[in-house]
């Protein structure tokens, strides 16, 4: 890795296909630019490990994970700078970055920003969701691109959405085994996408995802129709109890359940650099306010990929391209005319990679007692507060998500609400009987990731910033 | 929970968890390495002391959190393993200083 400078272009923040392509086709346009990113390796989560997995065989993740593996030749044939293991905790207007590597923080400046921060797994707030050997279906598969680790024992996989059927597949694959599937996709969801279905049948999708689950099907018991799910164990998980819809509970033994319900754009960087939040009543949760370039209100930051909305990762890439060029027309680099030729090409694609979409967010959409749990369901995991109280504190007149920090410390630990802030926002929305558009998300504040105080002491200091605070 | 699959020419280096030893591929996270040896509970909370597992694997969840080489509250999920490494779980609230 070469040394980070303290001044670039154009800084892009996340290595996943919107960042690699964004910082891959300003760096070609001649633009001064840096990726910065969390992870050791390029690829973000979609694409995680693809230059290092230890997964020789490639039938196992899928024809789909290697097309990833073309985004990050181009990108490593850019002249773009790579600094991987960056954890950027704050993005500021006027172009100050806040970034920490190695335990050591300093502050860099771009000119222009593109958050490509990606998405991350919607929570699934279930009774016992917090025991151990209860994971992500998202963390296992992490597990299995970037370690070769396979789960074992009696796993059981439960949720709804893509990613459930594609890892049950990579998993069976790689020769696991599953107890079970558990589907929790609500039966009306069918009839109310069905109107999507058109869209959906001139997609790139309906091949490849009924061929998928076809084979899954055949290896494994599915249960459908799933409408009650919960994790028993002491100490550990040890029960799966479900209920098949208004059926009697029943119990399956298990050693590891892997929970799923779709994908969320990862928000905190954005919102903390004042970027706007906005409800998708469609997708049922928060993405950054943008235009159709990615530019958000606030001057010289830019969210591409999910962040903005989930489109898949083909689709990242493409709004991480466009971008860039409207990077490279805002830096001066090219004009408006150029821009607009340019994009026009990636926006022909992106029709084609948006189109069927709004199928699979429909007939994937988690149902109410998967995204608003009662009693004492534990919301926010870091501080455990629990669904009962936050209605409770609704009721005593806590309006919104920030007033429940003040009340009860929710979304104030060290995940910084990430795995509450959809449940919180629609819990009082729905205890108010109002839209989660009203209510609104966390107001989020740098730094996003805990940094010590020590190395924020420790962070280079201007004369008139000691000035500023150094008595006589 | 977990078993290795099978890989060629696996390098392999030595961390120690509570004090135990356990081996560890070259590339591996510190809470797939601590999954991978079959480590369930990494930290017990510091509200109600619940036991916690890593979660989300991929730095949002928090709930890997384990002292790293004396340095508490470290993101298991986000830390390569080097040999020699001492990794502790965290149990309760922590402690300022020393």
């Amino acid at each position: 890795m070469s040394v980070l400078r303290e001044r670039y272009a154009l800084a892009v923040i996340g290595a996943g296909p919107a960042g690699l392509a964004a910082a891959t086709t300003a760096a070609d346009l001649g633009i001064d630019s840096v990726l910065l990113d969390e992870q050791p390796a390029p690829g973000g989560q979609i694409y995680r490990a693809i230059t290092e997995t230890t997964l020789c065989e490639r039938a196992v993740l899928g024809a789909d994970y290697w097309r990833g593996g073309a985004l990050v030749e181009r990108f490593r044939a850019s002249a773009a700078q790579h600094v991987p293991n960056a954890t950027v905790w704050s993005v500021v207007q006027g172009g100050e970055i806040g970034v920490s590597i190695d335990d050591i923080a300093r502050l860099i400046q771009a000119q222009h920003i593109i958050l490509a921060t990606g998405a991350l797994e919607r929570p699934m707030p279930i009774p016992g969701w917090t025991l151990p050997n209860v994971m992500t279906v998202g963390g296992a598969q992490i597990l299995l691109k970037s370690s070769g680790l396979l789960a074992e024992g009696r796993v059981v996989l439960a949720g709804s959405g893509p990613l459930l059927w594609l890892f049950a597949a990579q998993h069976l694959a790689a020769g696991g085994a599953l107890a079970a599937l558990l589907d929790t996709t609500p039966r009306s969801n069918f009839w109310h996408a069905a109107r999507h279905l058109p869209g959906f049948l001139a997609s790139s999708y309906v091949g490849k995802g009924a061929r998928l689950i076809a084979s899954v099907r055949r290896q494994v018991r599915v249960v459908g129709n799933v409408t009650m799910l919960r994790a028993e164990g002491d100490g550990r998980l040890q029960t799966v109890v479900y209920r098949r819809g208004d059926g009697l509970e029943q119990r399956l033994a298990s050693d590891l359940l892997l929970l799923h319900q779709g994908v969320a754009p990862n928000l905190n960087l954005a919102l903390a650099a004042r970027c706007r939040p906005i409800w998708d009543g469609g997708q049922l949760c928060f993405r950054a306010a943008v235009d159709a370039w990615g530019a958000s209100a606030i001057a010289g930051i830019a969210v591409a990929g999910d962040g903005a909305g989930i489109a898949g990762a083909e689709a990242a890439a493409l709004r991480g391209r466009l971008a860039a060029l409207d990077a490279a027309h805002r830096l001066g680099r090219i004009d408006r005319a150029a821009r607009d030729r340019e994009a026009a090409p990636d926006r022909a694609a992106l029709a084609r990679w948006t189109r069927g979409r709004a199928f699979l967010d429909r007939l994937y959409r988690p149902a109410r007692q998967f995204r608003v749990p009662d009693g004492d369901v534990v919301v926010c995991r870091c501080e455990e507060v629990t669904a009962r109280e936050v209605r409770d504190a609704v009721a005593l007149g806590a309006a919104g998500p920030n007033q429940m920090k003040a009340f009860l410390r929710c979304g104030m630990g060290p995940c910084q609400g990430r795995l509450c802030g959809l449940t919180v926002s629609e819990l009082i929305a729905e205890a108010r009987s109002v839209a989660p558009a009203e209510i609104g998300y966390y107001r989020l504040r740098p730094p996003v990731k805990p940094i010590t105080l020590g190395e924020l002491a420790s962070l280079p200091k201007s004369a008139a910033a000691i000035k500023a605070v150094a008595r006589g | 929970m977990f078993r290795r699959l099978p890989e060629p020419a696996a390098a392999s280096v030595t961390i120690s968890v509570d004090g135990k030893p356990i081996a560890a591929r070259v590339g591996d996270s510190v809470a797939a390495a601590v999954l991978a040896a079959g480590i369930v509970v990494c930290r017990t909370t510091p509200v109600g002391e619940a036991p916690r597992a890593p979660y989300c694997m991929m730095g949002v969840c928090f709930d890997c959190l384990v002292a790293i080489d004396g340095i508490g509250s470290r993101q298991a999920c986000l830390v390569r393993v080097r040999d020699g490494m001492r990794v502790d779980t965290q149990h309760g609230k922590r402690r300022a200083g020393p």
